[in-house]
């Protein structure tokens, strides 16, 4: 009997750690400057291409995983220096901008490296509950889903750097008049969000097969997440990922993996009906 | 007939004087005679192209017109897609029959869209949320097509296949005197060019009527169409449903011209597709929209003959560069500065000598 709890709770714990690690890159920018980046996926895929091209080259993989996190949090800082900061004024355009981008990437990505790449395998380690065993990594996965969400909090909540980006997130133009150099804000948080992207996909990336339109797998569950959790990362996207991991969860388990994705997006089609600034706005409502 | 012309001219259209009426009737008379003297194979193949317009006029109507931006356009054109293949399949269609599986697939996507666009819009999700929800929805509905392999995913008799994809259903075929004539090739070529035309000119009338003047004011101030008394929730879901169903006519007309669909046509990268062409020919206005996504369809054809890789890359380069630097789109933009040039030379030949 406690075997099959744990069973369920560790599913759980999975889908709910896949969630957080998928979605926190996505959500920071998001709630930093409301717009939605469409490349979100090629920042993953560059966190799990330069884990495993690590990895090969003999790194230990925390530390290529850590390469692959940097690597993803510089190119974001690059592309939102050249690119993204033009087009804050429109956000719909933005959307367009990191869409654009992502084509190339991806594409460029077939042309140079081909259709498939050898991958690592998972670090092995198990332990049984009961009769069933479970992988050890998957633990590992969930420590840094949570580990991820208090960075994010100690971050955004106790450092400097929290305040002057919530004060620019909260009112831009006051914020620069107060003397915030709001471009860099803007330039560090996107950094962060590729970073965490890149993250997602370094921690991900012994556990899958690679190949260059990968990150597909992860921006469904991302985008989902971020619209029913609204723009506050902290607020939403951990209510955001418990709801959606439960019933993820228990779809899974009816029905399989496609079931579990399906139903996941017609709960967040009925969720905006009821909470259009998902689950962030209606606490941030509720407590005013 | 006069009346009906001036009906198609206004403000939400460029495009309204002689010049253009001259021109437009020009290249409709040349696309009637093309087929005259050209291989029916390369007819085929310039039918394809136009069958992919209506989407792209439907997206600009949503887009363009009414400010909502939906990523879902090929999610509905793989609805109505496989809905032509589960209807006309099973009802092994010949003839006229083929026509009515055509309209219920559309009509099966146009419902789709409607339950879609009730939840968001009636929940009052805009701008960058729609985007988010039609576009996860798309992908969802691409993996979901894309795992249908095994036997038991079947509606009646006919397969999804899976990543395979559907095929083996019937043409179309138009119920003629006598014999119904099989819509391929040349046939094919005309009732799609008639489509088109009568699809432009009708959302012509439409945008420049009473109906696109207050798609226009939700565009420019959602708030302020309302407080003026406009239900803007039913004008977008209208819109989005029309929108959506030009992208099914879409889907339905190419499902049934290839005989076949896969889950690829609604995956990445196909689902950017529509949003490049509109973007890149000027989403604010129909003909810009028309003329932009032919020229693209024919050179992206030109480009994959090389490689798709490399045509898709320049999409997406044309994407961007159309956001950064053209943000009304290039053929648009094309348009006004022969309309300025137009009116200036009118205005020196008016002025006294």
């Amino acid at each position: 009997m406690f075997a099959e709890l744990f069973s369920i709770v560790f599913q759980f714990a999975d889908v709910f750690a896949f969630l957080i690690l998928a979605a926190a890159g996505l959500a920071i920018i998001f709630g930093m400057m409301g717009i939605i980046n469409m490349a979100h996926g090629e920042f993953i895929m560059c966190g799990i291409y330069v884990t495993v091209i690590g990895v090969q080259n003999g790194l230990p993989l925390p530390v290529a995983q850590a390469c692959g996190a940097l690597t993803a949090g510089l190119i974001g800082v690059i592309l939102e220096r050249t690119i993204i900061y033009r087009l804050y004024d429109r956000p719909l355009d933005s959307i367009l901008a990191t869409w654009g981008i992502s084509l190339i990437v991806t594409q460029g990505m077939l042309v140079t490296m081909g259709s498939s790449w050898p991958g690592i395998g998972t670090p092995t380690g198990s332990f049984a509950v009961g009769v069933y065993t479970f992988s050890t990594y998957r633990l590992v996965l969930f420590a840094a889903a949570v580990v991820v969400m208090i960075g994010i909090y100690i971050l955004f909540m106790r450092t400097s750097f929290g305040t002057l980006a919530r004060a620019t997130m909260q009112n831009p133009q006051m914020a620069r008049a107060l003397g915030v150099r709001t471009p860099r804000v803007y330039a560090a948080s996107f950094g962060v969000g590729a970073a965490l992207a890149g993250l997602c996909g370094a921690l991900y990336a012994p556990t899958m097969t690679l190949i260059p339109t990968m990150g597909i797998t992860f921006i469904v569950e991302a985008f989902v997440t971020v619209v029913v959790g609204g723009s506050n990362v902290l607020l939403g996207t951990v209510p955001a990922a418990v709801v959606l991991g439960v019933i993820r969860t228990s779809l899974n388990a009816w029905h399989g993996q496609i079931v579990g994705q399906i139903g996941m997006l017609i709960a967040v089609i009925l969720v905006i009906r009821v909470l259009p600034e998902g689950v962030s706005g209606w606490l941030a409502r509720r407590a005013r | 007939m006069l009346e009906a012309l001036r009906s198609l001219n206004g403000p939400q259209t460029l495009g309204n004087g002689r010049v253009f009426w001259s021109g437009f009737a020009l290249v409709s008379l040349i696309a009637i005679a093309y087929p005259f003297g050209f291989d029916p194979y390369d007819v085929g193949n310039t039918a394809y192209f136009l069958i992919w317009i209506f989407a792209a006029l439907g997206l600009s109507l949503m887009w363009g017109y009414t400010g909502i931006l939906s990523f879902g356009q090929m999610a509905f054109f793989g609805v109505a897609g496989y809905g032509y293949g589960v209807i006309s399949i099973n009802l092994a269609a010949t003839g006229g029959m083929t026509l009515v599986a055509f309209v219920a697939a559309v009509g099966v996507a146009a419902a789709f869209a409607a339950v879609l666009g009730y939840f968001m819009i009636y929940g009052r999700v805009g701008g960058v949320y729609f985007g988010i929800v039609t576009f996860a929805t798309t992908l969802a509905l691409a993996a979901f097509m894309g795992q249908t392999a095994g036997p038991e995913w079947a509606i009646g008799s006919a397969r999804f296949n899976g990543f395979n994809g559907m095929g083996g259903m019937p043409s179309l075929e138009l119920p003629w005197f006598g014999e119904p004539v099989l819509l391929e090739g040349t046939p094919l070529y005309y009732a799609v060019l008639f489509m088109l035309l009568a699809t432009y000119l009708g959302l012509r009338w439409l945008v420049n009527g009473r109906f696109g003047n207050v798609l226009v004011a939700i565009r420019e101030d959602p708030l302020r169409a309302e407080l003026l008394g406009y239900d803007v929730r039913k004008y977008q879901l209208g819109v989005f449903v029309l929108g959506s169903s030009l992208a099914a006519v879409s889907g339905g007309l190419y499902t049934a011209w290839g005989q076949f669909i896969t889950p690829a046509t609604m995956g990445l990268p196909s689902a950017a597709m529509p949003i490049i062409w509109v973007a890149f020919s000027g989403r604010g206005d129909l003909t810009a929209t028309l003329v932009g996504t032919f020229v693209l369809l024919l050179s992206f054809q030109a480009l994959t003959v090389y490689s798709q890789q490399y045509a898709l890359i320049l999409m997406g380069l044309l994407l961007l560069v159309t956001v950064l630097f053209v943000p009304a789109g290039f053929i648009l933009g094309f348009g006004r500065r022969l309309k300025r040039l137009h009116d200036r030379v009118l205005n020196t030949e008016r002025r006294p000598s």
